[in-house]
C-alpha cells in the first residue's frame, strides 16, 4: 500500500460528497410524496409503446398534482428505460423496490419484459400494472399483478367474429417470430374452431425481414378465404405490400399491433381495405355519442396532443388508464401496499382509454369484448364497421 | 408447382441481390485489409436512410438521390478510417474489428437519434405493375435490383483488372509492406477500399428500401446475412460474393417455400456450415485467404 492514489481524508470527503445529497432529498422527499415506479421501452424497437406510455403517465402525475395531489400528498413518478430488454426490466424493477420505494409500479410495455420482472413485483409484494398485451401476465391470476392492455383474446375474437360475420371459412396465418406474434398464433390457433374456421397455412416470419413473398405464395397455394397477419411494424407493412405485388385478391387482415397512422403510412397504397381490431382510441371521433368511453377519450386525446404537440398513439393510454387506476385506489391507503392492491381489484365500471375495466380476485385485466372494434383502411384513413 | 417454384426463384434472387450487393462491400474491404468491418450493416442502413431524406424527403430526382447518397456514405466511410481506424496506435486485427463494432452501435444511435425510432418507406423506383412470368410476379424492383448488382460487379471487375489503381489496390492486398516498396502509398490505398466498401454498402440499402422498411436498426441482421453471403461464396472473392449472396436468398427461400418459414434461418445457416466444411475457403476460394 505504499503507493495510494487517495488519502484517507480525500474518500471521507468523497464518500460525504457523494453520499450526503442523496440522504437529505431522499429524506425530504419521501415524506410528502408517493413515488410511483414507471418501466417503459422508452427506447429500442419497442419504443412505439415505451415512448407515448411514459409521456401519458408523466401527463396524468401533472393532472392529478394539479388537482391537488391524492390526500393532499402530491405524487412524483420514477421512470427507468428498459430498452425492450427483460434484463434491463428486471434492473429496473430492482432499482424501483430496493432505491427508490415505490408503492406501485406502471408497466413494462411489452410481454416478454412484463413476465420478467413480475416474480420480483410478487416477491416484494409491490403492486404493478403492467401495459402489455400478452395473456400469460395475469392468467393464472397473480396476486400483486394487474394489465390494462387488452389481451390477443380478445383482439382474434374480434377478427373471427368479422370473418364468421362474412362468411369466411378457410384461413391462412403469418404470425412474426417474436413473443406477440407467438402469444397471437396461439390465440389464433386455438379459438379457430368456435367460429367455425378452418386453418390450412401457419406461416411466420422474422421481425427484420424484407420479403414475404414465398410465405404468402405458399399460402396462397392452399387457397384459403382470407389471410390474417399477426405482427408489429414494420413487418406487417411488408406483408400488405407483397400481398397486394402478388396480386392476392382476398382479405387480408392485421393485428391491433399495427392499429396506428404509421401503418398507413408504410404500406402506402397497400393498405387499402385491409381489416383490423383496434382500441376505440384510434376512431374516437367516429364513436357514436352513446358510448360511454367517448368522452374519456376525446379528453384524452384532446391533453396529449396540446401538451406535447404529437399525434395520440394508440398505446400511451395503457399507461394513461394505470394511473387512473392508482387514482381511484391510492386514497385512505396512506401508502399501505396492501390495502391499495386490495382497492385495485375492486374495481368496479371505470371507463378507460382502453375499456371499461371491472376487475376481481379471478380477473386482473377486467375488460370484455367491447374493447375492440373492427375498423376497414379506406381512402388513407379508419372506417368504423358495425 | 412450377408456378410456386419460380415465385420462390424470384424471391431469392431479389434478396440475394442485395446480400450479394453487401457481400461485397465486406470482400472488398478484406480483400485489401484482412479487417471484417462489422458496422457494414450499419453503411447500409445510412445508405437506405440517405435514400429516404433525399429522395423521399427533399424531393430531389432519384438518379441525382442516388449519386449523392452514395457519395455522403462513401465520405462518412472515408471519415471512419481516418478518425476510428488509422488512428490506432497498435492495430491487431483483434482490436481493430472490436473498434468496427463499437462503430455499428455508434452509427445505430446516430441513425437513431437523426431519424427517429420509426421505420420509414419510400415507393419502388418504377411505378410498373409487377410482370407475369408463368403466373409467378416479378417485381419491377427486383429488376432494378439484379441490375445495379450486376452493374456495380462488373465495374468493380473491370476497375481491379484494367486499371493502375486497382491494380495497385490488389497489390496491397497481397502484401502491404511489398507493395509500398514499390512506391505504390498503400495508406492511400486502404482508405479507397474503405471509400468503395461502404459505397457499396449504401447501394445495397439504397436498392433494398422500396421492398422493405428503414429503420435505424435494420443493418445489424442484413449486415449479418451479408457477412454470411461473404463468408459462403469466398471472402476476398468478388464473383464469390456475388454467387455466395445470390445462393443465400435462394436457400432461405426455397426452405421458407419448401418446408417450414421457422426453419427459413436454419436451414441457410446449415447450408453455410456444410459448405464451409467440405470447403473451408468458400465456393470460389480467394487466393491465401487466411483465416483468425
Amino acid at each position: 500500500m505504499k503507493c495510494r492514489i487517495f488519502s484517507k481524508k480525500t474518500v471521507l470527503l468523497l464518500t460525504l460528497l457523494l453520499a450526503g445529497p442523496l440522504l437529505f432529498s431522499g429524506a425530504t422527499v419521501a415524506a410528502d410524496t408517493y413515488k410511483i415506479g414507471g418501466i417503459f421501452s422508452v427506447t429500442g424497437p419497442a419504443s412505439f409503446l415505451g415512448d407515448p406510455e411514459k409521456k401519458s403517465m408523466e401527463m396524468a402525475i401533472d393532472q392529478i398534482n394539479a388537482a391537488g395531489g391524492i390526500d393532499g400528498r402530491m405524487l412524483e413518478a420514477v421512470i427507468y428505460d428498459t430498452e425492450g430488454d427483460p434484463q434491463r426490466a428486471v434492473q429496473g424493477v430492482t432499482k424501483l423496490i430496493n432505491k427508490d420505494n415505490v408503492i406501485a409500479v406502471v408497466g413494462p410495455s411489452t410481454t416478454p419484459t412484463s413476465l420478467a420482472v413480475i416474480p420480483f413485483a410478487e416477491r416484494a409484494e409491490l403492486p404493478l400494472i403492467s401495459c402489455a398485451a400478452g395473456i400469460a401476465i395475469t392468467d393464472p391470476v397473480k396476486k400483486w399483478v394487474f394489465k390494462t392492455a387488452q389481451s390477443d383474446v380478445l383482439a382474434v375474437a374480434s377478427v373471427y367474429q368479422h370473418m364468421k360475420d362474412s362468411g369466411i371459412k378457410k384461413i391462412g396465418i403469418l404470425t412474426v417470430s417474436n413473443a406477440f406474434g407467438e402469444s397471437g398464433k396461439d390465440q389464433l390457433l386455438k379459438q379457430a374452431a368456435a367460429f367455425g374456421l378452418d386453418i390450412v397455412q401457419v406461416d411466420s416470419f422474422g421481425d427484420k425481414d424484407t420479403d414475404m413473398t414465398a410465405q404468402l405464395t405458399k399460402i396462397r397455394k392452399q387457397e384459403p378465404d382470407a389471410i390474417v397477419c399477426w405482427g408489429t411494424n414494420p413487418g406487417p407493412a411488408v406483408v400488405a405490400k407483397n400481398v397486394k405485388q402478388l396480386e392476392i385478391n382476398i382479405p387480408l387482415y392485421q393485428s391491433h399491433g399495427v392499429a396506428s397512422p404509421k401503418f398507413i403510412e408504410l404500406a402506402g397504397d397497400a393498405a387499402e381495405g385491409i381489416f383490423l381490431p383496434t382500441g376505440k382510441i384510434l376512431v374516437a371521433g367516429l364513436l357514436p355519442d352513446t358510448d360511454p368511453q367517448k368522452s374519456v377519450l376525446m379528453d384524452y386525446i384532446k391533453e396529449y396532443e396540446s401538451k406535447y404537440n404529437l399525434a395520440v398513439s394508440g398505446f400511451g393510454g395503457y399507461a394513461y388508464d394505470a394511473m387512473m387506476m392508482l387514482k381511484h385506489a391510492l386514497p385512505g391507503t396512506n401508502g399501505d401496499k396492501e390495502k391499495l392492491r386490495d382497492n385495485l381489484e375492486n374495481i368496479q365500471e371505470m371507463v378507460g382509454i382502453s375499456g371499461t375495466f371491472n376487475f376481481s380476485s379471478t380477473d386482473h385485466n377486467g375488460l370484455s369484448e367491447d374493447a375492440f372494434v373492427m375498423v376497414r383502411i379506406e381512402n388513407g384513413t379508419w372506417k368504423l364497421l358495425e | 408447382m412450377t408456378q410456386e417454384l419460380l415465385q420462390y426463384l424470384f424471391s431469392g434472387i431479389t434478396n440475394g441481390a442485395i446480400y450479394a450487393v453487401i457481400a461485397v462491400g465486406f470482400s472488398m474491404l478484406y480483400s485489401s485489409t484482412e479487417l471484417i468491418n462489422f458496422a457494414h450493416g450499419e453503411f447500409v442502413m445510412l445508405g437506405a436512410m440517405g435514400l429516404v431524406t433525399l429522395w423521399a424527403g427533399f424531393g430531389l430526382p432519384l438518379p441525382l438521390a442516388f449519386v449523392l447518397t452514395v457519395f455522403g456514405v462513401a465520405c462518412v466511410g472515408f471519415l471512419f478510417e481516418r478518425t476510428a481506424i488509422r488512428t490506432v496506435r497498435k492495430p491487431d486485427h483483434i482490436v481493430l474489428i472490436i473498434i468496427t463494432v463499437g462503430a455499428s452501435i455508434f452509427l445505430r444511435g446516430l441513425g437513431m437519434l437523426i431519424w427517429g425510432k420509426d421505420a420509414h418507406s419510400v415507393p419502388a423506383f418504377s411505378g410498373h405493375p409487377p410482370v407475369d412470368i408463368a403466373g409467378a410476379k416479378l417485381l419491377p424492383q427486383s429488376i432494378w435490383i439484379v441490375l445495379i448488382a450486376l452493374f456495380c460487379a462488373l465495374m468493380l471487375h473491370l476497375f481491379f483488372r484494367k486499371t493502375l489503381t486497382g491494380k495497385a489496390m490488389e497489390a496491397t492486398a497481397i502484401n502491404k509492406k511489398a507493395a509500398w516498396l514499390t512506391g505504390i502509398p498503400s495508406e492511400k490505398m486502404i482508405l479507397l477500399a474503405f471509400f468503395f466498401s461502404t459505397g457499396m454498402g449504401a447501394v445495397a440499402g439504397i436498392i433494398i428500401a422500396p421492398i422493405t422498411m428503414c429503420s435505424y436498426d435494420m443493418g445489424t441482421m442484413l449486415g449479418l446475412k451479408g457477412f454470411c453471403a461473404a463468408m459462403l461464396g469466398g471472402l476476398g472473392s468478388l464473383w464469390g460474393s456475388i454467387l455466395g449472396g445470390l445462393l443465400l436468398g435462394i436457400m432461405e427461400s426455397f426452405g421458407v417455400g419448401l418446408f417450414s418459414s421457422s426453419l427459413k434461418d436454419a436451414i441457410a445457416f446449415l447450408l453455410l456450415l456444410l459448405i464451409l466444411y467440405v470447403r473451408p475457403g468458400g465456393i470460389i476460394m480467394a487466393k491465401d485467404t487466411k483465416r483468425f
